[in-house]
C-alpha cells in the first residue's frame, strides 16, 4: 500500500480534528490517561450527543463549579448509576424523536464494581446507548484503592504487598467476556496509546442502533507510579505484551484483533510502574508472580491469536503511525 | 363521569392522562397495579411513552431523572424497601431540582419484614428535598397526581404523591375521573429550562466545594418553601376546571368552636371523619389533614391552631429514639405561640395495624389526663411483647 510521508506541522495541525467536546483548562494530573481519553472519545463523537458520567475523577476534574470543561450536554448523578441515567436520556430522547446519540462514561470503579448492575441491565434492554470506560485498574480518584480491575499482584493502598502479600491477591476481574455474554451488537477494547484505533472504535460503537461498549485503557500516573511523560509509552507496552488486548466483538464474538509485530516480554511493562517494583526484588514469590502475570499475557495473545504473521500497517507497531508516515516504529 | 375503579387503576389513568413520555418502575407490592395499569396503556396505544423495566428501584429513579434532565415527562412509582433503595438517587433528583412525579404506595419498612401499610418509607425521605403530597382517599389521589405535575414543571421540583398502601391502592371507590381535555388544560406541554440539549450545551451535576455549596443548599431550601404557592395555587387552578379542591396545604374541618383537634395525615382521615359523625355526643372536634409534609405549612399550621386547648398527632410512622415524626415538626411550629395548645403526640396504625373507628373515641379519652403524652404508641398491645420487651 502507498504510504504517505508529510512532515509539514500545519497540514499535521489541520488534519487534527475540529472539534472536541472535552477542552482545555480542566484540572486533571499531568499525564493523566483518562483526560487524553475522554477527549479523544469526544473528538470522534462530534457535537450531537449527551454525556451521562458516573462518579470519579473524570467528574471532579472538569466540573468544579463554576466552570466546566464539556463544551457537550454532560449530567453527572451518583457514582453507580450513569446507565440508567443514559437508559433515561435516550428513552426521552427517542420520544422527542431526536436523533442525538446518547454516551455514557465512567472508570473501573463506576463500571467493574458499583455500576455493573445498572450496565448490565442497559445492554440487557439494547438501549443505543454507548457506553465508555475509561480503566485505570483501580479507585483512584479516592486515593488508589484496589478494584475488581486491578491487575493480579498490583499494589494499591488496600492491596500493599507485605510480608505475607505480593500485592493484589485476586485476578482482575474479565468484563469484557461480562459484556460479551449478553450479545450487544457491539463491544471494543481500546487504549490512549492508539488514539486513532479509539477514535475508530467509538464511532463504529456509535453508529449501531443499539448498545455498544468501548474499555478504553487509561494510565494513571499517580496510582501506577511513573512519569506523566510515560503514560503513551505505558499504555502502549500493555497493548505489546498482551496483557491488554485490543479487540472489537461483534454480538459478542470476536470480530477482530489488533495483532502484535512484536511481542515484549510483561516485565517491559510492569518494570516502568511503582505498583509492581515488588515484584522485581529477587525473591522467589515475586518471580513466581512475574511468571503469573507473563502466563495471564500469554493466555491472552493465544485467545484472541494476537500474533502477526507479518508486517501491517495496523498492527501494534503500524496502527496510529499511518498519518505520521506510517510504519515508523517499524 | 364517576365509575368504580381500584385506586391504582384510577391513579395510572391520571397519570396517563398528564401524557408522561417515559415511566420507568421496578416491582413492589403494593404499588405493581399500578405500573401493570400504565404497561396496558401503552400496550395498547392509549399511552404514548417509552416503558424502561428496570432491574432495580434504583435505576428506576435514575432513568427518571435521565428522562426529564433530557426535557421528557417522567414518572415513576414505588414505596417501602424500594424506596429505600432510591434513596441516593432521590436526593440527587431533589438536589438538581429535577421535575419528575413519583407515587409512594406508603407502606411499612423491615426489620421485621412487612409488606402492609404505615408511612415510614416517605417519612424516610423527608429531607430529600422533594415535594411531599399525602392523600386521605382515591378521589385526592387522582387529583393530586394530576396537580403533582403541574408543580413539578412549574415549580422545576419533584414531587411525591403519598398513597397508603392498599388503604387506597387496592380498594374500589366510585372516582370521578376527569376528561382528557381538562387534564391537558391544566398540565399543558412545557420546556425544563436547564434541558440537555446539544443546541445550548450546560453541565448539571457539577462538583461543588464549600464555596458554593452552602449557597446551593439555601437556594434549594429557599426554592422548596415557596413550592407553597404553586401548591396552592395549582390546587384552586384545579378546583376551577373540575370543581374539587382538597384545600392546597392542609385543611381544617369542624366548628369553628371546638377547642380539641386531631391533626392526621393520609386516609385515617377517612376514618376519623366517620367517627367524629358517628360519636357527636364526645363534643366538638376540628380535624385537621396535612397534606403537604414539604414544604411544612408552618403558618397554615399556626392559623389552624387558633384558639385550640389540646392537640392531637396522630401519624404512621416514628422516629426511634426520638418519638413522633410530625409530631415534633407540629410542636415546633407552635412553639413560639403566646398561648399554645397542649400537644399529644401518637404513633398508631404501624405495620397495617387497623385503625378502627374506636379510637377516635379512646383519643379523645387519653387527653382528658392531666399530662399530655409527649409521645406514645397509641394502639400498643403489651401483652403480645416477652417482659424484657415491654
Amino acid at each position: 500500500m502507498a504510504i504517505e510521508q508529510t512532515h509539514d506541522v500545519n497540514e499535521l495541525r489541520r488534519r487534527q480534528p475540529a472539534f472536541r467536546g472535552l477542552d482545555a483548562g480542566h484540572l486533571a494530573c499531568q499525564g493523566c490517561g483518562q483526560a487524553l481519553a475522554a477527549r479523544l472519545v469526544t473528538e470522534a463523537t462530534g457535537p450531537d450527543i449527551v454525556i451521562a458520567n458516573a462518579t470519579g475523577c473524570l467528574e471532579v476534574f472538569t466540573t468544579a463549579w463554576p466552570r466546566t470543561s464539556w463544551r457537550v450536554p454532560w449530567i453527572h448523578s451518583v457514582f453507580a448509576n450513569a446507565p440508567a441515567v443514559a437508559s433515561g436520556i435516550e428513552a426521552a430522547l427517542k420520544m422527542q424523536g431526536r436523533s442525538t446519540k446518547v454516551v455514557a462514561m465512567g472508570g473501573d470503579g463506576g463500571t467493574f464494581d458499583i455500576g455493573l448492575q445498572a450496565l448490565s441491565a442497559m445492554l440487557e434492554r439494547n438501549h443505543n446507548v454507548l457506553y465508555v470506560c475509561f480503566d485505570n485498574e483501580a479507585y483512584m480518584n479516592t486515593g488508589v484503592q484496589r478494584s475488581s480491575s486491578t491487575p493480579h499482584a498490583a499494589m494499591t493502598t488496600t492491596s500493599p504487598p507485605g510480608r505475607e502479600r505480593m500485592g493484589k491477591r485476586h485476578l482482575r476481574k474479565d468484563l469484557l467476556s461480562i459484556i460479551a455474554a449478553h450479545h450487544i451488537p457491539y463491544a471494543a477494547t481500546a487504549s490512549v496509546a492508539y488514539p486513532s484505533d479509539l477514535r475508530k472504535k467509538v464511532r463504529r460503537g456509535l453508529a449501531i442502533d443499539g448498545a455498544a461498549f468501548v474499555l478504553v485503557h487509561s494510565p494513571c500516573p499517580l496510582g501506577w507510579g511513573h512519569g506523566g511523560e510515560l503514560s503513551i509509552e505505558v499504555a502502549r507496552l500493555a497493548v505489546q505484551t498482551g496483557i491488554f488486548p485490543l479487540v472489537e466483538l461483534e454480538r459478542g464474538s470476536v470480530a477482530s484483533a489488533m495483532a502484535l509485530r512484536q511481542v515484549r516480554p510483561v516485565a517491559d511493562y510492569l518494570k516502568l510502574q511503582g505498583r509492581f517494583r515488588h515484584l522485581f526484588d529477587g525473591s522467589p514469590a515475586a518471580a513466581e508472580e512475574l511468571e503469573h502475570l507473563q502466563a495471564l499475557a500469554n493466555h491472552n495473545i493465544e485467545l484472541y491469536r494476537l500474533r502477526a504473521d507479518t508486517p501491517g500497517a495496523r498492527d501494534s507497531e503500524g496502527a496510529d503511525t499511518v498519518r505520521r508516515g506510517g510504519l515508523r516504529w517499524a | 363521569m364517576r365509575e368504580a375503579i381500584e385506586g391504582s387503576a384510577a391513579i395510572a389513568k391520571a397519570v396517563a392522562m398528564c401524557r408522561p413520555q417515559v415511566v420507568s418502575a421496578y416491582p413492589i407490592t403494593p404499588q405493581t397495579h399500578i405500573v401493570e395499569g400504565l404497561a396496558r396503556l401503552i400496550a395498547d396505544g392509549d399511552l404514548r411513552a417509552e416503558l424502561v423495566s428496570v432491574e432495580s428501584e434504583f435505576s428506576a429513579a435514575s432513568v427518571v431523572l435521565g428522562a426529564a434532565a433530557a426535557g421528557s415527562r417522567a414518572y415513576t412509582a414505588t414505596c417501602s424497601q424500594g424506596l429505600l433503595l432510591m434513596t441516593e438517587v432521590l436526593y440527587n433528583i431533589g438536589g438538581l431540582r429535577i421535575p419528575v412525579v413519583l407515587t409512594c404506595a406508603n407502606r411499612a419498612i423491615g426489620a421485621p419484614v412487612t409488606a402492609w401499610n404505615d408511612q415510614q418509607d416517605s417519612m424516610a425521605m423527608r429531607d430529600t428535598g422533594w415535594i411531599q403530597l399525602y392523600c386521605a382517599d382515591n378521589q385526592e389521589a387522582v387529583d393530586t397526581t394530576i396537580q403533582a405535575f403541574r408543580i413539578a414543571q412549574n415549580a422545576e421540583l419533584p414531587v411525591m404523591v403519598c398513597v397508603d398502601g392498599y388503604v387506597l391502592t387496592h380498594t374500589l371507590e366510585p372516582i370521578d375521573l376527569p376528561s382528557q381535555e381538562q387534564v391537558d388544560q391544566f398540565v399543558p406541554p412545557y420546556r425544563f429550562s436547564r434541558a440537555l440539549d446539544p443546541r445550548n450545551p450546560i453541565s448539571i451535576g457539577n462538583l461543588v466545594t464549600p464555596e458554593y455549596y452552602t449557597e446551593a443548599r439555601h437556594a434549594h431550601h429557599r426554592v422548596l418553601i415557596r413550592a407553597r404557592d404553586e401548591i396552592i395555587s395549582a390546587d384552586r387552578d384545579w378546583a376551577a376546571i373540575c370543581g374539587r379542591a382538597w384545600g392546597g396545604l392542609l385543611t381544617v374541618d369542624g366548628p369553628a368552636e371546638a377547642r380539641v383537634a386531631i391533626l392526621t395525615i393520609g386516609s385515617v382521615m377517612g376514618t376519623l371523619l366517620d367517627a367524629r359523625q358517628a360519636r357527636p355526643e364526645l363534643g366538638p372536634v376540628k380535624l385537621i389533614k396535612l397534606r403537604s409534609m414539604r414544604p411544612f405549612p408552618v403558618s397554615e399550621l399556626i392559623q389552624a391552631c387558633e384558639g385550640l386547648s389540646d392537640l392531637i398527632v396522630l401519624e404512621r410512622a416514628l422516629s426511634p429514639g426520638g418519638g413522633g415524626i410530625i409530631g415534633a415538626e407540629v410542636r415546633s411550629a407552635l412553639f413560639d405561640l403566646p398561648s399554645k395548645p397542649r400537644i399529644h403526640s401518637f404513633a398508631a396504625g404501624l405495620g397495617g395495624r387497623d385503625m378502627p373507628l374506636e379510637i377516635y373515641a379512646r383519643l379523645l379519652e387519653r387527653i382528658a389526663q392531666p399530662e399530655p403524652a409527649q409521645f406514645a404508641i397509641f394502639d400498643l398491645e403489651l401483652d403480645r411483647l416477652p417482659l424484657q420487651e415491654r
